[in-house]
């Protein structure tokens, strides 16, 4: 073999060496375990910690409410849609759950736009529904109609 | 190791052609043209994430919206959504109005009056969780991913915030957090489902708009949800497979 072919495959086998030796040590532990990613990296997005409880939670403790909402319109409807989300308030009952004020928490749902498909929940024009009153003026929101 | 260009024939020629020529012929009928999947070609076994979206129920609220921000710790300002709604007005001159101010956080008012409408609805988006998904396939540093469930991720560690992925989805659903210098999407609440909980959205949601499902389990909501209705998914031309199903949904929405 000519001595240039062989200086040549010596720089290859050097070059061949480091890439593998790079691919040893840069490869992360989980890497192909599922596919061309790291599979730990679906064990850390489990890791992260659900803010939004069930109702079957609420419902421990605030019973009397979720019978009452039991039986009203607003029956399917998570408590967290309107309180806000209750992690913290599972573990520690000092910190307080959101008590929407006013008519906006309402209105975000009941608000008459043409978009909003009819016959799905009663949507008003607020000024012309109440004059700008209170919703729960007239309405229990946990039981809206009785 | 220089071609001897004297002894080497036509019929020298020809034949090592025809025989390269027939060793691929061959090659590809014994392994045809595949769909290129940015991870395993779904087997029919296991779960099989897919969404279905009911325009017909979504009233506009923008709870999705809310939800998700909330659960997901996504930045509390605009142009940062994991998932948000729009609102289409057609007017009767054929103008195509679409508005989603604040992702639908704040609610809708319609532009046009009521009598000028010839069509409008509500379309909430999302990630389409596709099964041929562009955004995973560009990645240069494998931090996008497709799960073994079918939901596009990402791995938070390895990303270098380039944004090709944020470029390569034709949905517009991903956007880098300027908190983290990382890519952010919907994960369809990896870490609800794997705990046994409904996604941020789809419990949020009041009208039962928003149906999420195994669409290798024949039994499921969504496959029945599929059936029987008229489903649509958005740019099929673009051939990523998507996953998000549309019931009712209309031409112009793009």
């Amino acid at each position: 073999m000519p001595l240039q072919v062989k200086r040549l495959l010596l720089v290859f086998a050097v070059f061949i060496g480091i890439m593998l030796g790079l691919k040893y040590f840069l490869t992360p532990d989980s890497w192909r375990e599922y596919g061309p990613y790291r599979g730990n990296a679906l064990k850390e997005i489990v890791n992260q910690v659900p803010k939004f409880v069930q109702m079957e939670d609420c419902a421990a403790c605030h019973d009397s409410i979720a019978e009452i909402k039991s039986q009203g319109e607003h029956n399917p409807l998570q408590c967290e849609i309107c309180h806000g989300p209750g992690y913290r308030h599972i573990d520690d009952e000092t910190v307080k759950m959101e008590i929407p004020k006013g008519n906006a928490v309402c209105m975000r749902c009941h608000t008459k736009n043409a978009a909003s498909p009819s016959g799905i929940i009663k949507q008003i024009d607020a000024v012309e529904h109440s004059e700008g009153e209170d919703c729960i003026n007239c309405h229990n929101p946990h039981q809206p109609w009785l | 190791m220089a071609i001897d260009k004297e002894n080497f024939s036509r019929r020298e020629f020809l034949k090592h052609a025809g025989s390269f020529a027939g060793g691929v012929v061959f090659v590809s009928l014994i392994n045809p043209f595949k769909f290129v999947f940015a991870t395993k070609e779904p087997k029919g076994t296991g779960k099989w994430y897919g969404v279905a979206i009911d325009i017909e129920k979504c009233i506009g609220c923008g709870s999705c919206a809310r939800a998700c921000k909330v659960e997901n710790d996504v930045i509390n300002e605009p142009f940062f959504f994991r998932n948000w709604v729009e609102q289409y007005t057609i007017t009767n001159d054929e103008q195509i109005l679409v508005s989603s101010p604040n992702g639908g956080i704040d609610g809708f008012k319609q532009p046009v009056p009521e009598e000028e409408i010839y069509k409008t609805f509500f379309v909430p988006k999302m990630c389409n969780h596709c099964a041929k998904s562009p955004c995973t396939q560009v990645c240069p540093v494998g931090a996008s991913f497709e799960s073994p469930e079918g939901l596009a991720l990402v791995d938070i560690t390895y990303c270098i915030g380039c944004g090709y992925c944020v470029q390569a989805c034709p949905y517009g659903c991903r956007y880098i957090d300027p908190t983290k210098g990382t890519v952010d999407k919907c994960t369809l609440c990896y870490h609800r489902l794997q705990q046994g909980l409904d996604p941020a959205c789809m419990m949020a949601c009041p009208t039962g708009a928003r149906i999420y499902g195994d669409l290798n389990d024949k039994e499921s909501a969504l496959y029945a949800f599929i059936k029987e209705h008229n489903c649509a998914v958005l740019k099929p031309q673009l051939n990523t497979s998507s996953k998000l199903y549309y019931n009712d949904l209309s031409q112009e929405v793009h």
